[in-house]
């Protein structure tokens, strides 16, 4: 029962990275229309920034270790992946749309380059270890931990997707979804278009980057191995699964497909032999990537549809 | 020191060859084709596969180490990822474009897709290297302080000849300028005639052939690895951006680019973060002329 | 009475399912005429047009060809009946040379290549020097002689053209106007939508006016010229133009 519960809770944590990610996806994407092919790296960038404020020093690195009080590290991931946001967003959303997807893929790809390659940063293959537990140590039992980090988590989850909800209903979200509809009318109508777009684009990618900090702390441990494409893959699944343009939907497909991933990771745990584990786990990767295909095809608008939150006063009539 | 152009060329010839594709998915199917790395990759596995069942080896030419039988696999090769290629447009981006799909929704089937190819891949044939054949690379010194090896000659070689194959395609055939028609505007294509599923057989048909060859002769130059094509996908975008994404001759000039950045990084002691440097040189220049070295502004 | 060459029946079309557009507009063609439509902004002439070519999706009535059903036809099919059409605007691939832009018309009747470019020239001569340049760098009068010009590389036996004269000085749309009863007189039949009434009319065998996705009035050229409804109905058009 015990190791039924910790299991649960361990589950519920990891989903809530996924789904608070999602729900910043939800944002780029689901409201304002913006593709971000750069989760990974967004979730990256708050993770070692995490690590590097909150963590122990190393021997062999020559900045960071800094040992900072956790939050300082949530709010330091924010900022740095909006930052990082904010130049691929300034430099690509004015072009076509293609341009801002290829420009946050070479942001991931760059990031685990970084991660990989700047030693004296980040330790390399080696990964950054004994990061510290936030919220650790107050009970004996380590189920109990978790559950108070789990607790934090969903605090930090209904604030995100609190705040979201009043910014998507506010004027600014109904200049968001005109803009997604129809930009040309949003433009005609005297909206800056490229500052709203951007400023969706810099939160949503902020609290990516926020799930990554959530991530490393709780495990303590991050390398370069932790940050590849599958992430930003599995995040595009969890929001389509879930419903894009609907917050609830975005959390939702993130605890789901969660669910399916890791239940099936028990599944060919438990039952293939190990010599053909690797290739059980590429065969469930191509079975996800059918399931993204038949939703794209077959069911756009996922679980949960989007809800028509505003009028469509913001529509012009009549245009060529 | 101007060693690093001759590596820079070899790298440039490579990633032109893949990036061409992408180019016309860009410009005719009008999305950013996350799945091209892919096509290379498993252009390679093919490459491998006939060369296999001849059992010849790579053979060789005069102080290049491969030969007909290398050439010969790389043509099976060419129709066959051709046929993959084909059956996956019909299976799916034949559907989103029969739905009128949103450009994103492309751009993450795609995506989609080239995750999929790779899990494939490595389920298929396993996730460790593999080579072509054994053989001793030869270097000789072309010029004063520039060593080069005859197997990249002959890789430039190769990629030239087919980009004049090309260039005579696009200009001189009816396909070609029905390509360059639908690329412009695809309603007054149809208007005259122009029936778009054929062109964009042709669109996928050359693009494939192209990055099969790139891969293979990547494959033969270094090693071959499911994700060998995917680590190609940052590299060929950035050739398609800097050279000006509605221009083929602008995609080879930006492989030019690229592949001089590259080799120069490598040089520098940046070995490791070639792909980043390759990303902020890109930027940099969205920043200064979005609409890359040749483009037209849209 | 003769066959109509295009005979549309009542049909309905529009951009969405929910919103049709066309509400049951019928028209006929016959052999040899000049057919105009008028109407004001907006009234659906260009989507008439469009429906015609396949590009707008029709919900009920029937386009028939010489008697022949043609509803629904995939747009690239249009040029193989022979059937060319001059959209209203972007109606050259700006990129590709003059000689390209016309090669284009002859994708389904190459052996005429020759034969029909001579035509095409002999009747915009001004196109013979112009061959090699891209097409987006001519002026507004030489890109529409080219994009008539491509239409006539088909050989067609009707010609559809949107606005001709749009965005031409009044001199030079009287150049293309002249030019176009040329074209008739060549065996061409001709169905045009123009805002420039009263010149359209004047070229014109009979016309047509729409008004809100409906026909409202049609008959000779001469007779729409004295037509009080029509002057109305333009006026109408011109007065919302101005509102809008
Ligand atoms: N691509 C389009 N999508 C949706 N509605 C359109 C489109 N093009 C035109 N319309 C609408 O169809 C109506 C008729 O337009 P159109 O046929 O172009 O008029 P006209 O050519 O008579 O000026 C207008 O209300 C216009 O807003
Ligand atoms: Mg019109």
């Amino acid at each position: 029962m015990e190791g039924g519960l910790s299991f649960l809770i361990f589950f519920l944590i990891f989903a809530s990275f996924y789904s608070l990610s999602s729900l910043g996806l939800n944002l780029q994407w689901g409201f304002t229309g913006l593709f971000n092919v750069g989760i990974v790296g967004f979730f990256a960038i708050g993770a070692y920034t995490s690590a590097i404020l909150t963590g122990p020093p190393y021997a062999d690195t020559l900045f960071g270790g800094f040992g900072l009080w956790f939050p300082l590290g949530f709010v330091g991931a924010m900022v740095t992946s909006g930052v990082a946001a904010f130049i691929v967003g300034f430099v690509t959303l004015r072009l076509r749309e293609d341009f801002l997807a290829i420009s946050t893929f070479g942001i991931a790809v760059s990031i685990q380059l970084v991660a990989l390659n700047f030693e004296s940063l980040t330790r390399g293959p080696n990964g950054m270890y004994s990061l510290p537990r936030p919220l650790a140590g107050y009970f004996d039992s380590s189920t109990l931990d978790n559950l108070l980090y789990l607790i934090m988590c969903l605090l930090i989850i209904a604030g995100v997707y609190w705040a979201f909800e009043r910014m998507v209903r506010s004027p600014w979200g109904r200049v968001l979804r005109s803009i997604r509809d129809d930009e040309i009318a949003a433009a005609a109508l005297g909206k800056n278009v490229f500052a709203v777009r951007l400023q969706s684009f810099v939160v949503g990618s902020a609290v990516m980057g926020l799930a990554g900090a959530l991530y490393a702390n709780f495990i303590g441990f991050i390398s370069p191995l932790d940050f590849i494409p599958i992430f930003t893959f599995q995040v595009f699944v969890m929001l389509i699964v879930g419903g894009s343009g609907n917050n609830l939907g975005a959390l939702l497909g993130g605890l789901v497909v969660w669910g399916l991933w890791s239940g099936s990771d028990q599944l060919i745990a438990s039952i293939l032999p190990p010599t053909i584990q690797t290739q059980a786990a590429a065969a469930r990767i191509v079975l996800i990537g059918f399931v993204l295909a038949v939703m794209l095809l077959y069911r756009p608008e996922g679980i949960l549809r989007e809800r028509r939150i505003v009028s469509r006063e913001a529509r012009l009539p009549n245009r060529e | 020191m101007i060693q690093f152009v001759a590596d820079g060329i070899v790298n440039a010839a490579l990633i032109a060859l893949g990036a061409i594709g992408l180019s016309m998915t860009y410009n005719i199917l009008r999305f950013a084709n996350f799945a091209q790395g892919e096509i290379l990759t498993i252009g390679a596995y093919f490459t491998l596969l006939v060369l296999g069942v001849l059992g010849f080896g790579i053979g060789a030419m005069g102080p290049v180490a491969f030969g007909w039988p290398l050439l010969a696999s790389i043509v099976v090769a060419v129709g066959t990822t051709s046929i993959i290629v084909l059956i996956v447009d019909w299976l799916l981006f034949r559907q989103l474009r029969d739905k009128n799909a949103s450009r994103i929704t492309f751009i993450m089937a795609a995506f989609g897709v080239s995750l999929m190819g790779r899990n494939l891949i490595t389920l298929v044939a396993g996730g460790e290297p593999k080579y072509f054949d054994f053989y001793i690379p030869k270097t000789f010194e072309l010029l004063p302080g520039m060593k080069v090896r005859p197997d990249d000659l002959a890789i430039v070689a190769i990629a030239v000849i087919a980009f004049i194959i090309l260039f005579a395609f696009m200009n001189r055939t009816s396909m070609g300028r029905q390509m360059r028609a639908v690329a412009e505007n695809p309603t007054l294509a149809r208007i005259n005639g122009i029936d778009v599923r054929a062109v964009i057989r042709w669109t996928w048909i050359i693009g494939a052939s192209l990055a099969t060859i790139a891969g293979a002769l990547l494959a033969h130059n270094t090693q071959l690895r499911p994700e060998m094509g995917f680590d190609m996908l940052l590299p060929m975008f950035a050739a398609l951006i800097l050279g000006g994404a509605n221009n083929l001759y602008g995609t080879i000039l930006g492989a030019i680019v690229v592949g001089l950045t590259e080799a120069l990084a490598v040089y520098v002691g940046l070995s490791g973060y070639r792909a980043a440097v390759t990303f902020l040189v890109m930027i940099a220049f969205l920043m200064v002329r979005p609409q890359g070295i040749l483009g037209e502004k849209e | 009475m003769p066959e109509p060459v295009l005979s549309i029946k009542n049909i309905e079309a529009g951009y969405t399912p929910s919103l049709p557009i066309l509400r049951g507009v019928s028209l006929d063609v016959f052999e040899g005429e000049i057919v105009t439509i008028l109407g004001p902004n907006g009234a659906g002439k260009s989507t008439l047009i469009k429906a015609i070519a396949g590009l707008v999706k029709i919900s009920s009535g029937t386009v028939s060809l010489e008697g022949r059903d043609i509803t629904g036809l995939a747009t690239h099919e249009l040029i193989r009946e022979r059937v060319a059409y001059v959209p209203q605007s972007e109606n050259v691939f700006a990129r590709l040379s003059v000689e390209e832009n016309l090669a284009l018309g002859t994708l389904h009747n190459p052996t005429q290549h020759a034969s029909q470019r001579r035509r095409v020239l002999d009747l915009f001569p001004d196109l013979e020097h112009l061959g090699h340049l891209a097409a987006g760098k001519l002026s507004g009068g030489q890109r529409q002689m080219v994009a008539v010009g491509r239409a006539l590389m088909a050989a067609p036996k009707l010609l559809m053209v949107d606005e001709p004269s749009a965005g031409l000085s009044p001199k030079l749309a009287q150049v293309v106007f002249a030019q176009l009863v040329q074209v008739k007189q060549t065996g061409v039949t001709i169905l045009m939508v123009e805002q420039n009434a009263r010149a359209a009319l004047q070229i014109s065998d009979r016309g047509y006016v729409m008004a809100e996705g409906q026909e409202k009035v049609h008959g000779a050229a001469a007779s729409l010229l004295e037509n009080p409804e029509v002057g109305a109905l333009y006026l109408g058009a011109k007065s919302r133009m101005a509102r809008s």
